[in-house]
């Protein structure tokens, strides 16, 4: 099972440390990232692979939610399904 | 492989345009209740309720979490009443509240099925249902209740119909201090369907397992988004972007409608595939039918572009999912709509507009409100034109109108919410009344010679 979590906000540095340090806490692997900064606004998309998590996914999502409030950005970890029943048929 | 593309679409289509899951629904068979004690009998249903949709709630919560996106209600739906309350031979109020309670008790926001069918006639518990309708919708808070008067197959029940129409006026005076929002939670329909998900129609038909999960999905503000990306494009490039767009949106709801029925081991059922407006800003279909080219909703053309938004709601969503039903199409609720209200508002949409709008679209003439001194026979007029208008074209309607009581047109009624605010609107003052004391059945229709 894989999540896919978004940041999406002004750059600034640590974000990627700070947000993969949270997956780590979690047991969450982080299995691909791809980021990118249009403009000052930065967007980065991680795929985690969330099989063995330490907890639930409601509390990985939050604390991420949580990390991204503090630092200004907005998260979403969403499970992968949804991207992958949407846009392939 | 991640697409970054699709990954913020997605994003942007939940967070910005409003996308979500309007409704889980679980529909649960009440017939194994039925029992001539009526305390037992409402016993009985309160607890099958209460075991099938325990973890209703909770389960709706996890996937919201899981998948990111907003599941907006969780409700239930169970056999239409009148069949379980015909052996009790009395008033069935105790089952509206017996529903009322297991609705509160799952934590459901609405519970449908406190309905009749007698589109051919009255059974045995029909009409004492019916009669008790203002009651129980006044009694309690959570739950609906739908009557069927006719189908394509079995005509008009005129009889019903003018009964309703006494039915409708009712429930609004018994609810005045409320808003008279008894009536908001009464539909009356022509060919009504057995797995609709939505509310206030909603009820489990005799045809289904025990208990199954049906999912409606929405997403107004998506469509339009979509559109907006193309200004100057032809028609029927227009109808392969809502064409896209509504695949998308159904996706979502079959995602959702799958993983439920895998968590309850509950099988799953149909996908409603509806455009469900709420007043929020930017969810609206009237704002859909100004993008395609309307100054305003209720103007010339909005059939037309209504016809084309429904059918390629439609067309999208049927390959996005296993099995469709429901209502499917979309929706026009006008107290529900921003756009609807402010034509509503500016006389631009009229209810004879709105009912040619409903030849088009899914259901009928919803959350309207008409002045307070509407006659209980022009509200059953209003009811029969409806159910013609569905008896004819093979397609369900409804009318759910709310009669203003001591308001007329240039006041409003506004219930918050999902359920929004809604102008009155003037209706003919015209008397139908010799037509509707007639009573009797307007026979089926002929599917040949179609002119």
């Amino acid at each position: 099972m894989r999540a896919v979590v978004t940041v999406i906000g002004k750059d600034a540095v640590g974000i990627l440390a700070k947000v993969s340090t949270k997956c780590a806490e979690h047991n969450a692997n982080v299995v691909e990232v791809t980021q990118s900064v249009m403009q000052e606004l930065f967007a980065m998309i991680m795929l985690v692979d969330i099989t063995s998590l330490s907890g639930d996914f409601a509390s990985l999502s939050d604390d991420l939610t949580a990390l991204g409030d503090s630092m200004g950005l907005k998260i979403h970890t969403m499970h992968e399904d949804i991207f992958n029943c949407m846009h392939h048929i | 492989m991640i697409n970054t593309y699709d990954v913020l679409e997605t994003i942007r289509m939940i967070q910005e345009e409003c996308l979500d899951i309007r409704t889980i629904t679980m529909g649960i068979s009440l017939l194994d209740c039925i029992d001539a004690d009526i305390s037992k009998a409402c016993e009985k249903v309160y607890n099958k309720i209460t075991e099938k949709a325990a973890h209703l709630v909770e389960v709706g919560e996890q996937i919201e979490k899981e998948f990111g996106i907003p599941i907006i209600n969780k409700r239930i739906s169970v056999t239409p009443i009148a069949m379980i309350s015909a052996a009790c031979h009395c008033s069935p109020v105790p089952f509206a509240k017996a529903m009322d309670r297991a609705a509160k008790a799952v934590g459901v926001n609405l519970i449908g099925g406190y309905s009749a069918l007698v589109q051919n006639g009255f059974s045995a518990g029909d009409k004492e249902l019916i009669e008790s309708i203002p009651e129980a919708l006044a009694s309690t808070e959570r739950v609906c209740s739908s009557v069927n008067v006719g189908s394509t197959k079995a005509g008009i029940n005129l009889d019903a119909c003018r009964l309703m129409g006494r039915i409708v006026r009712e429930c609004a005076e018994k609810t005045v201090d409320n808003a008279c929002f008894g009536a908001a939670k009464l539909v009356v329909f022509c060919n009504s369907v057995e797995d609709n998900p939505f509310m206030a129609g909603a009820y489990h038909g005799v045809g289904m397992p025990d208990c199954m999960i049906n999912v409606g999905v929405s997403g107004p503000g998506v469509v339009r988004a979509a559109l907006t990306k193309y200004p100057d494009a032809d028609i029927t490039q227009i109808s392969d972007v809502i064409k896209k767009i509504s695949y998308k949106i159904t996706r979502v709801g079959q995602l959702v409608g799958v993983t439920a029925s895998q968590r309850l081991g509950v099988p799953f059922g149909i996908v409603d595939l509806s455009l469900a407006p709420t007043p929020a800003v930017g969810d609206s279909v009237a704002h859909i039918l100004e993008e395609i080219g309307l100054e305003s909703c209720g103007t010339h053309g909005t059939t037309a572009a209504l016809a084309l938004l429904n059918d390629a709601v439609k067309k999208g969503g049927v390959m996005a999912c296993s099995r469709i039903g429901g209502l499917s199409g979309a929706f026009i609720p006008v107290s529900e709509d921003a756009g609807m209200i402010d034509a509503a508002k500016a006389g631009t949409l009229s209810i004879e507009k709105l009912e040619a709008m409903t030849a088009v679209c899914s259901v009928g003439l919803d959350m309207i409100v008409i002045p307070g001194d509407t006659s209980a026979d022009t509200i059953a007029a209003i009811i029969a034109d409806e159910a013609a208008i569905g008896m004819v074209n093979t397609k369900t309607t409804a009318v759910r109108v709310i009669p203003a009581i001591g308001k007329d047109v240039g006041d409003e009624l506004d219930w918050g919410g999902l359920f929004g605010s809604g102008p009155v609107m003037p209706v003919r003052k015209e008397s139908p009344s010799k037509f509707i004391s007639r009573g009797g059945q307007i026979p089926a229709p002929l599917h040949s010679l179609k002119n």
